[in-house]
């Protein structure tokens, strides 16, 4: 018994230390950012030299427009948040309680649909979304991240779970299907529409590749791909880059501390189906 | 989850009789018109890059103007076939498969039975390994290009400090595969470590008292009752992983731009390049559908191989 505790204390000192190591870069950026650039060269590894200041956050908010980035970044993620979560649930809906026809084809759809790397499609999908003169725009970036076979399969579950005598009641008394969608169920099923939310709050704000390609103006960017345009390793404004880039996580840790729970039971439920 | 419906008053079952022939047409009108607007959505935004791609693929597009040029054929596909850039490229994509893949699971699921065996502070180290997969790629870049950032970072530091010179961590190409791992590392492990966390949760915990009864070691416990119940959540991890690596882009394309010499630079990176700076449209697609198919093969293999599994315990279990 004395060996399992040994072995249990052992694992948490083992753990911890890696979980702190996890944490330094974070650290790392947020104290350089309070530096100045001619004391972080002359002492890189003495976090106090120097004195903190605040002054490369106000010189990252006027020299880049990191404002713009984060409107951009929040009004795109909170239209893909909308258009998924509406347009997911309704089809999760139709799968759950409707047969009608097509069906088959709908559910074979969205389950190759889980198998597409669409990633790897963006040349095609450019060419695609100018021939539709959709470049440039907020709904370039929107509309692939509204077709999400995995939200379906979220919300199709979640409506699975409603126990059927429920719904047949309210049919009988006289409801139509859409006010036993929006009355009945989407109520029920609110922890499926935070976790949906969420994550395609993430991923949205996360996005990369496409918004590089698709936003050329630089007014127009997101978080990402405007703070991607400072990577440089001939930059030696190190304490403005780093600032930039504590304002670029921040909002996300801030989020994730708030709902650290539903993103994590999120990924799990999503990862595992 | 179903907890929350379930405590409302149950309802009797329906009588058959009043669900008659209207509603059940009106089901079926109901269910095309709730399931369109996604179905749109899907079918012009996933499955129609798709089709473009198939389509452009045989035709001397460029990405310049717009129409498809003039058709090809399938020489695009000989071009690429034959290209050693494209090779090139993917060994790299595969390359970074090999080594990511291996200790982004491993590490993971060590890590993750450590903190099953402690009871408090779980949150704390999912905050930890967790937090950063919430981060754009593009910060994670700019945070360790200053910690390689040679005599000044963090790491080179790190490294005299204990006596070992640094590699050069953007310069040369095996720095530059070091630097990119540790910040893939770092990045996305959290994914991993949350979905062993979750699936070691849901093992019995009286299997464990028995074995502790039965006088069972720690080291025991996990090598035989632990990792073989996890068999089915690392395989699932396994492929997540692998197709995830093979998509390799932002953090080598941001930390490296696929150099020294496009000695690092990945497959995506390549039809990127081909695509928007030679502007060679239909090629690019043809390149995006030869690794379209690898990757679709790959899963498809997986999800072979499971069910060839799941039916053979399955015929063993009747035995």
């Amino acid at each position: 018994m004395n060996g399992a505790k040994l072995f249990n204390r052992l694992c948490a000192v083992c753990l911890t230390l890696f979980a702190l190591i996890w944490f330094v870069p974070f650290a790392w950026a947020i104290i350089t950012s309070l530096r100045q650039d001619g004391s972080i060269t002359q002492a890189p590894m003495s976090p106090f030299a120097g004195g903190w200041s605040l002054h490369a956050y106000s010189f990252a908010w006027h020299n880049y427009p990191i404002g713009y980035w984060y409107l951009n970044s929040l009004v795109i993620a909170a239209l893909a948040v909308v258009f998924t979560v509406a347009f997911c649930s309704m089809a999760g809906f139709a799968l759950a309680f409707l047969r009608f026809p097509g069906r088959n084809v709908v559910i074979a759809l969205v389950t190759a649909g889980l198998m597409l790397p669409t990633e790897a499609l963006v040349l095609p999908q450019f060419i695609e979304y100018r021939s539709l003169h959709l470049l440039g725009t907020y709904w370039a970036l929107v509309l692939p991240s509204v077709a999400a076979p995995v939200s379906v399969f979220i919300f199709q579950a979640f409506f699975k779970g409603i126990p059927t005598p429920l719904i047949e009641a309210a049919r009988i008394d006289g409801a139509s299907w859409w006010r036993v969608y929006w009355t009945v169920c989407m109520p029920i099923c609110r922890p499926a529409v935070s976790t949906v939310s969420i994550l395609t709050f993430i991923s949205s704000w996360n996005a990369f590749l496409w918004p590089l390609l698709v936003l050329n103006q630089t007014k127009s960017q997101t978080i990402p791909v405007g703070l991607s345009s400072l990577v440089s390793n001939t930059n030696i404004q190190y304490a403005e880059v780093m600032a930039s880039s504590v304002l670029g996580f921040l909002p996300l840790i801030a989020v994730f501390l708030v709902f650290q729970r539903r993103i994590v039971q999120g990924v799990a439920t999503t990862g595992i189906k | 989850m179903t907890t929350v419906a379930s405590t409302r008053p149950a309802h009797p079952m329906a009588p058959v009789h009043t669900v008659g022939q209207r509603p059940r047409r009106s089901g079926r009108r109901a269910g095309v018109l709730f399931s369109t607007p996604f179905l749109i959505i899907y079918l012009l935004f996933l499955v129609g890059p798709l089709l473009m791609g198939i389509v452009l693929s045989f035709f001397n597009t460029t990405t310049v103007k717009d129409g498809l040029g003039g058709w090809v054929g399938v020489s695009n596909y000989a071009k690429v076939l034959g290209d050693s850039l494209f090779w090139d490229a993917m060994w790299h994509s595969v390359l970074f498969t090999l080594i990511t893949t291996p200790l982004l699971v491993g590490l993971a699921l060590l890590f993750a039975i450590l903190a099953s065996r402690i009871r408090r502070g779980r949150v704390f180290y999912r905050l930890a390994f967790f937090a950063p997969y919430v981060v754009p790629s593009s910060v994670v870049a700019l945070i360790f290009l200053w910690m390689y950032t040679p005599e000044v970072g963090l790491i080179p530091k790190l490294f005299s400090a204990v006596g070992l010179t640094a590699p050069d961590f953007i310069g040369s190409t095996s720095g530059g595969w070091t630097a990119v791992i540790l910040m893939t590392l770092w990045w996305t492990f959290g994914f991993n470590f949350v979905l062993y966390t979750a699936a070691i949760q849901d093992v019995p915990p009286d299997v464990y008292e028995a074995a502790a009864i039965d006088g069972a070691s720690p080291w025991q416990q996990i090598r035989l009752i632990t990792v073989p119940l996890l068999n089915p959540t690392t395989s699932l991890v396994l492929i997540l992983q692998i197709l995830a690596s093979l998509k390799v882009f932002d953090q080598i394309y941001l930390l490296l731009g696929g150099g020294p010499n496009q000695s690092t630079r990945p497959v995506i990176e390549y039809i990127y390049d081909t695509g928007f700076t030679s502007y060679r449209g239909g090629y690019g697609a043809a390149a995006t559908m030869v690794y379209f198919v690898i990757i679709v093969a790959v899963s498809a293999a997986w999800y072979g191989l499971r069910r060839l599994r799941a039916t053979g315990t399955a015929a063993r279990a009747a035995a």
